[in-house]
C-alpha cells in the first residue's frame, strides 16, 4: 500500500493537489511545535548555572546544526533515488531541499557564534563543529553552484546527485577529520554537549523544536517543489488547464468591470 | 584477431595520455611554477622571521600543493571532451572506470610526481627541517594522487561548463580537508621529531579508498555532463 | 571490389536495433515523439531532415549518450541502458566531432581505437589503403586536412570489430572521389551483416543496400 502511495506521488499533477491540501494542516502543527519549544526554551526551562541566560541559543542552534545534517542527507538520498529508477518528483526534492539546508546550515553558524561572544569574546572561534559546520555550507553551496551553472535542467539535477552523493560519502571523513585537528589544536570549545548529561526539561524542548523543524524543512520542500512542478511542467495539459481557468475568471470580471466604466461609449 | 583485455585498454590510455602530454611539455610546467610562486608569496606576505615561517612550512608547502593540483585538473579531460574523444572513451567497449583510472593515473604522473620533486627544494627556502623532509615527501606521494582522484570527480562534473574552473575549486576543495589536516600534522610532527605513524596510516587510508571509490562517480559524472 | 569466399560468414547471428516510442523535448520544443523503428543485419537507416530537426539528438540517443524524454532504445530486445557496456562492444559512433587526437600520429590513433574496442577483421595498413591514407602513418592529425581527418574518423569503423555503426553526417568535409569511395564501403559492412544509422544531407548512393529512410521534419 506504501509503494502504491508512492507511485501516485511520484505523479506530478497529483502531487500538486495533494500537497496543496496538506499544507494549511503542516503550517498550524509546525507552528504549534515551534511556539511550544520556544516557550519551553526561553521561559521555563532553568538558566544555565554557568552561562546564564545566554545559552538559551542552543534551542536555535543545535536543531538548526541536526536540520543542516538531516537534509544532506535527505538531498543525498533523493539524488540518488531520482538517478537510479528516473524518478523527476525525487530529482526535484534533492535540488529544493539544498537552499533550505544551506540556510539551517548558516542559521546554526550565526547562532554558534553568537553563543560563543559571550563566553569567548570574538564573534568566531575554530571549534570543531562549527568548523564542520562551515565546511558543509560549502558543500551546500557547491551543489547549488553547480545546480545553478548547468542550463539544462535534467542534467544539472542529475549533476547535483551525484555531487551530494559524494558530499554524503564525505561529512563522516570531514567530521572526524576537523575533530582530531580540534583536539590537537585543543582550541576552544563552544559545543561541549554531551548527550548523557542534558536534563529532561531541556531535553523537551530541544525535541520540541527539532520536531518543528522538522515540519518546517517539510513545508518549505512541499512550497519549492510546487512551484518547480509547475515550471517544468508549463506546457502540459493540467497545468494549462490550472492556470487557465484562473485566467478566464479574471477575464471575467475585467470584462464586467470595463462595461460599467467605459468612456469611450457615446450614450445609446 | 586476439581479443583485448581491459588491462591492455588501460595501459594503452595510460601510455596514450603520458605520450599526448609529453608532447605539449611545455605546458606541464605551469602548475609546478603556481606551487613555487604561491610559497614564495607567503614569506613576502607575513614577515621572514624564521620561527614564523618554520612553524608555517608544513600547511603552506601543503596549501599550495591542493592549489596547484587544482589548478592542474582541467587538464584530465578538456582536450578529449573538445575533440569528440571523450564520448569515444564512454563508447568503449570497456568499462568506463577503468578508462578514468587510466586518466587519472597519467595525470598524476604528469603534474603531482613532480610536486614531490621540488617541494623538498622549497621546504628549505621556509626553514623546515631536513628530519621532516622525508616525511613532507612521503604524504605528498599519499595524498597527491588523492588530490588527482577526487578532483577527477569534479572535473568530470564541470567539463562541459563555461565557467568550470571557479565552480570547481568551491566543489574540490571542501574534499581536499581531511588530506590537508593530515597531511600537514604529520610533517608538522616530523619536524618536531614527533612519531607520524597514525597521520601515515590516515594518508594510506585515504589513498586506498579514494583508489577504489572515486573512479564510479566520475565516470558517472562523465556520462551526466556529456548527454 | 571483388569478395573472397572467407569475407563472407553465413553463420553471423542476426542483430537488430529498434526504438520504441522514442520522444525528444529540447528547450521546450519536442523534436519527435513516439518515434518507432526496427533495423536489422544488413540494413542502412537514412535519418533525413532538416537543421535543427532532431537528427544528432536522435543518434546520440541511440548510442545511449543522449537521455530521452521518453520511450526506449533496444539492442536485440534488450533495453541499451541495461546493456550498457554489453551494447557499446558491438557499437561505432562518428559523430560532429572526429573523436581523433590531434597531437597523435594517424598510426598511434587507430591503434587507440583497437584497444577500446576490438580489432576488426582489416589491419591498419588495409584500412588505410582503403580510405585513401596510406602514407600517412606517422603524420600527426593535426597536419592532415578536415577531408582527410574525416576519412581517419572512418577509417577507424574498419580497423574495429563493431556490426552497428551509427554516423553523424559522415560525409561532410569529403570530395565526391570520398563520398563514392565510403558508400562503397557501407555497403561491403553491411554486405557481411553490419547495420548503418546515418544522417545525411544528401541522397545516398549505395547499390545491393537495403536501405530504409526516415525523414524528421
Amino acid at each position: 500500500m506504501f509503494m502504491r502511495f508512492f507511485h501516485r506521488m511520484a505523479s506530478p499533477p497529483y502531487f500538486y493537489v495533494i500537497s496543496g491540501r496538506w499544507l494549511p494542516w503542516l503550517a498550524v502543527i509546525c507552528l504549534a511545535l515551534i511556539l511550544a519549544g520556544l516557550y519551553g526554551g526561553l521561559v521555563e526551562a532553568p538558566a544555565d548555572y554557568q552561562q546564564g541566560d545566554s545559552f538559551r541559543i542552543i534551542y536555535i542552534h543545535v536543531p538548526s546544526a541536526w536540520m543542516s545534517l538531516f537534509i544532506y542527507v535527505v538531498m543525498a538520498v533523493a539524488g540518488g533515488i531520482g538517478l537510479i529508477w528516473h524518478i523527476k518528483l525525487a530529482e526535484m526534492v534533492a535540488v529544493s531541499s539544498a537552499p533550505i539546508g544551506a540556510s539551517f546550515t548558516f542559521l546554526a553558524l550565526v547562532t554558534g557564534s553568537l553563543w560563543g561572544k559571550p563566553m569567548w569574546g570574538t564573534w568566531w572561534v575554530w571549534d570543531g563543529r562549527l568548523t564542520s559546520e562551515l565546511i558543509l555550507l560549502f558543500l551546500y553551496l557547491g551543489v547549488i553552484a553547480l545546480y545553478g551553472a548547468i542550463d539544462d535542467k535534467r542534467r544539472a539535477g542529475r549533476a547535483a546527485a551525484i555531487l551530494a552523493l559524494v558530499g554524503v560519502v564525505n561529512i563522516p571523513i570531514i567530521h572526524y577529520s576537523v575533530e582530531w585537528w580540534n583536539t590537537l589544536h585543543q582550541g576552544p570549545t563552544v559545543t561541549k554537549f554531551d548527550k548523557p548529561s542534558i536534563h529532561i526539561s531541556m531535553l523537551i524542548p530541544l525535541l520540541l523544536m527539532a520536531g518543528g523543524f522538522k515540519l518546517f524543512y517539510l513545508i518549505a520542500v512541499l512550497m519549492r517543489l510546487r512551484s518547480e512542478i509547475l515550471e517544468r511542467e508549463r506546457n502540459s495539459k493540467w497545468v494549462t488547464a490550472l492556470v487557465g481557468s484562473e485566467d478566464r475568471r479574471q477575464k471575467t470580471e475585467d470584462r464586467v468591470q470595463e462595461s460599467d466604466v467605459d468612456p469611450r461609449r457615446v450614450g445609446p | 584477431m586476439k581479443r583485448r583485455s581491459t588491462l591492455n585498454a588501460f595501459y594503452f590510455l595510460l601510455k596514450r595520455d603520458l605520450i599526448l602530454n609529453f608532447r605539449r611539455r611545455a605546458e606541464i610546467a605551469n602548475p609546478l611554477l603556481f606551487f613555487v610562486i604561491v610559497i614564495t608569496l607567503f614569506p613576502l606576505g607575513v614577515g621572514a622571521k624564521p620561527q614564523l615561517l618554520q612553524s608555517m612550512a608544513p600547511g603552506v608547502i601543503w596549501v599550495a600543493a591542493l592549489l596547484a593540483a587544482m589548478l592542474s585538473l582541467d587538464r584530465i579531460f578538456r582536450s578529449d571532451f573538445e575533440d569528440g574523444s571523450l564520448e569515444q572513451l564512454l563508447l568503449s567497449a570497456h568499462p568506463v572506470s577503468v578508462l578514468v583510472l587510466a586518466k587519472v593515473a597519467a595525470h598524476w604522473l604528469v603534474t603531482g610526481l613532480p610536486l614531490l620533486v621540488v617541494a623538498p627544494l622549497l621546504a628549505v627556502l621556509l626553514g623546515l627541517p631536513v628530519d621532516a623532509m622525508g616525511v613532507l615527501v612521503v604524504t605528498l606521494l599519499l595524498g597527491t594522487p588523492v588530490l588527482s582522484l577526487v578532483g577527477a570527480i569534479g572535473v568530470a562534473l564541470t567539463v562541459g561548463l563555461r565557467r568550470g574552473g571557479i565552480i570547481l575549486s568551491l566543489l574540490v576543495l571542501p574534499l581536499y580537508i581531511p588530506v590537508l589536516i593530515f597531511a600537514s600534522n604529520a610533517v608538522d610532527m616530523a619536524a618536531g621529531g614527533l612519531p607520524v605513524t597514525a597521520q601515515l596510516s590516515m594518508l594510506a587510508a585515504f589513498l586506498a579508498l579514494a583508489l577504489a571509490l572515486a573512479p564510479w562517480p566520475a565516470a558517472a559524472a562523465l556520462r551526466i555532463s556529456l548527454s | 571490389m571483388t569478395f573472397s569466399s572467407a569475407d563472407c560468414e553465413p553463420d553471423k547471428p542476426e542483430y537488430y536495433l529498434e526504438a520504441c516510442d522514442l520522444t525528444c523535448v529540447r528547450d521546450d520544443q519536442v523534436l519527435f515523439d513516439g518515434l518507432n523503428f526496427r533495423i536489422g543485419s544488413k540494413q542502412v537507416l537514412l535519418i533525413e531532415g532538416k537543421n535543427g530537426s532532431g537528427k544528432t539528438s536522435l543518434l546520440r540517443i541511440l548510442c545511449g549518450l543522449g537521455l530521452q524524454d521518453g520511450g526506449e532504445v533496444k539492442w536485440c530486445g534488450e533495453s541499451i541502458e541495461r546493456l550498457g557496456a554489453g551494447y557499446h562492444q558491438h557499437l561505432a559512433y562518428v559523430g560532429h566531432h572526429d573523436g581523433i587526437k590531434r597531437d597523435l600520429t594517424v598510426l598511434e590513433n587507430l591503434h587507440m581505437a583497437q584497444a577500446l574496442d576490438q580489432p576488426g577483421r582489416l589491419t591498419i595498413d588495409q584500412a588505410l589503403e582503403k580510405v585513401n591514407l596510406w602514407g600517412y602513418e606517422d603524420v600527426q592529425a593535426h597536419a592532415l586536412s578536415a577531408g582527410q581527418r574525416r576519412r581517419l574518423a572512418l577509417a577507424r569503423l574498419l580497423v574495429t570489430d563493431n556490426c552497428l555503426w551509427i554516423l553523424d553526417e559522415p560525409f561532410t568535409a569529403m570530395d565526391k572521389e570520398g563520398i563514392a569511395d565510403f558508400e562503397r564501403l557501407i555497403a561491403t559492412h553491411t554486405a557481411h551483416g553490419g547495420l548503418v544509422v546515418l544522417t545525411s544531407h544528401h541522397s545516398l548512393n549505395c547499390d545491393g543496400a537495403d536501405v530504409q529512410r526516415i525523414d524528421l521534419s
